[in-house]
């Protein structure tokens, strides 16, 4: 599998000493050149935001809660309250080199345009997302014949923010559809570590718990 | 013009006289730029204005790179007395919670200034002011001035103090609109800019509001068209009704309703008269009188009718992203969730022509019931939030903290 072949050789990220920084944050910023512009969509209290800025990028940021945009912005982040399914419209073309949606994906109400509008306003795109393919879920539905919930998604099927589940499969169908290019892939286990890159798409589909993508524009087709 | 009648008045006479107010407006009880005929201010009325005087206040020391001064915009009614005993009043300074040592705008770290606007009447020229020409007050004769007019007096004031270039340029409600027509008219002089409960443009409902204030104004008999220094009277009696509406405006109703609701004042029973029954009226009526006696009448009508006018965007084709284009200055925006007179929605409309523009931008929506006036309040998240910015400005333009001064 080629693309897999292109994917980052993993072991130093997590490995190194980088205190409490989560480990698909740690990934993420594995992959943004030093000296870009980025914006995080969805960037929560700004821990991502943070460890970027710890890294000399410029980072920018997007939260929809109100707590969290200010704890954001009491951490001396630059951080607006907004909707990514609203408020992207609003940023012009070319405005990032990488926008970030991290765990969010999930909870937007219209995921495809919220995808094209990360590609339209940043050249590259980061996305992570959970895995609804992730062997736990499976079971659950299978066996237990309920809505499953696992350690990082907790949340009943009645409260949760999260709308728009898709398996690793289902997001790089769409990327097909909408002609994005993957540049690289990812596949988290439970924990946050890498699977091993040369291992076939089912496999990442049934093993990993979320996966991460950097994104590109596919050359237009004249 | 309409008459205000049959109120059995509302505001009492002044205890503090004119005098000692108009001492203010020529003699201020603080620092004072001149700037002679030689160095007149261009306004956008399109008269020249000289010679003129900037009353200001400073606080802090200015560091030896000149890198830490923090400009202060005062709102509607304020001066430049932000954190000083004011000299008419005997009261704190009104922004004594946001400025001062170990405060968000830090004194022990920040050179913070503050003037008087133009048109003002605590020492800068206004029409409370001597007119050079006539030997009398300026009054009505005064020209027009804007709020682009004060920013560019303020800068000529920077240039005189040699400072080119601000840490941070900050206020609220007008304050707020001066700091963002000072980043859209000098970006290369403004580091960063917290803008807080205002707008790019006054909005219809607020112009509506400063024509009330100024109608009850005008409606009073004792305001001789401009010219009561000359008649030796005050139009204390309108400019209290004037503040009583807008002090409205800087409230919320849910704010009145917490402090005062349906409550009477010092009685158990309605009188059945028009006096001041409702807890409500007293405050306002106090708010009213202890106004006229710091505040002059025409200066309050020049300082509405400059806010009226305010619109950046008007200024670029209509098209605000166009005011910040390339912009490095990073901006910190902040509204409050109860303010009804410059709601969270303006705010909105900034951040997202600042995010066009490619700014650096922070914006937090505070919540508390307090209305506009919030940000004059102890809010404590707002002070967390606008302590952050100044540091994460200060850090990334190499301030090294309290020793550098």
């Amino acid at each position: 599998m080629t693309l897999q072949q292109q994917t980052l050789q993993l072991g130093p990220v997590v490995d190194r000493d980088t205190g409490h920084f989560r480990g698909d944050h740690l990934l993420v910023a594995e992959m943004v050149e030093r000296g870009s512009k980025v914006l995080d969509v969805g960037c929560g209290d700004g821990d991502l935001l943070q460890l970027l800025e710890s890294r000399g990028i410029d980072g920018r940021g997007i939260e929809l809660s109100r707590e969290g945009v200010n704890r954001c912005v009491a951490k001396g982040l630059a951080v607006v309250q907004g909707d990514a399914d609203t408020d992207l419209v609003n940023y012009p073309d070319d405005a990032f080199d990488y926008v970030i949606l991290s765990q969010t994906l999930q909870a937007t109400r219209q995921p495809k345009a919220v995808l094209e509008n990360l590609l339209r306003i940043g050249r590259r795109a980061i996305v992570s997302f959970p895995n609804f393919g992730f062997w736990k879920m499976r079971l659950q539905l299978l066996i237990g014949g309920h809505m499953p919930r696992t350690e990082n998604l907790p949340a009943t099927w009645y409260d949760t923010p999260n709308i728009h589940f898709c398996t690793i499969k289902d997001f790089v169908q769409l990327c097909g559809e909408i002609n994005v290019k993957m540049e690289r892939a990812i596949a988290l286990d439970l924990y946050g570590r890498p699977l091993r890159v040369n291992l076939p798409w089912w496999f990442w589909n049934m093993f990993g718990e979320q996966g991460v993508f950097l994104l590109s524009r596919a050359e237009k087709s004249r | 013009m309409v008459k205000v009648q049959s109120v059995p008045s509302p505001v009492t006479s002044p205890a503090i006289h004119a005098d000692e107010r108009l001492q203010e407006a020529d003699h201020p009880s603080s620092k004072v730029a001149l700037f002679g005929a030689d160095q007149p201010l261009p306004l956008d009325c399109g008269i020249d204005l000289a010679p003129f005087q900037i009353a200001y206040q400073t606080y802090g020391e200015l560091d030896a790179h000149r890198s830490n001064a923090i400009l202060v915009c005062h709102a509607l009614t304020g001066d430049q007395h932000v954190a000083n005993v004011h000299p008419v009043t005997g009261k704190p300074g009104w922004w004594e919670t946001m400025v001062g040592p170990g405060r968000p705008l830090d004194t022990e770290t920040y050179f913070i200034i503050c003037p008087n606007v133009i048109g003002g009447c605590m020492g800068s020229t206004g029409p409370a002011s001597t007119n050079p020409a006539t030997g009398k007050v300026w009054g009505l004769d005064f020209p027009i001035i804007t709020i682009p007019d004060m920013v560019r007096a303020q800068a000529m004031l920077l240039d005189r103090l040699g400072i080119e270039t601000l840490l941070c340029v900050t206020g609220g409600s007008m304050g707020g609109m001066q700091a963002l027509q000072w980043t859209a008219a000098f970006p290369k002089r403004v580091f960063s800019t917290l803008a807080i409960a205002c707008s790019t443009r006054h909005s219809a409902q607020n112009i509506a509001f400063h024509e009330l204030g100024r109608q009850a104004v005008m409606a009073d008999p004792d305001w001789h068209g401009g010219r009561y220094f000359e008649e030796g009277t005050q139009p204390h009696r309108g400019l209290g009704v004037a503040r009583m509406a807008g002090h409205i405006t800087y409230l919320s109703d849910a704010a009145l309703h917490r402090k005062f609701g349906r409550r009477m004042q010092d009685r158990d029973l309605p009188t059945f008269s028009f006096d001041a029954d409702f807890q409500v009226e007293s405050y306002l009526r106090y708010q009213g009188s202890s106004f006229v006696e710091r505040f002059d009448a025409n200066s309050y009508l020049y300082l509405t009718r400059a806010m009226d006018y305010f619109d950046i965007a008007a200024d670029h084709d209509g098209v605000l992203a166009r005011a910040f284009r390339g912009i490095q200055t990073r901006f910190c925006v902040v509204s409050f969730t109860s303010d009804w007179l410059f709601p969270t929605s303006e705010s909105r409309a900034l951040v997202h022509a600042l995010n066009a523009s490619g700014a650096r931008v922070s914006f937090a929506e505070i919540e508390t019931d307090r209305g506009h006036d919030a940000f004059l309040l102890d809010v404590p998240e707002f002070f967390d939030i606008s302590r952050a910015f100044l540091q994460s400005a200060g850090t990334a333009r190499g301030l090294t903290g309290r020793n550098s001064a």
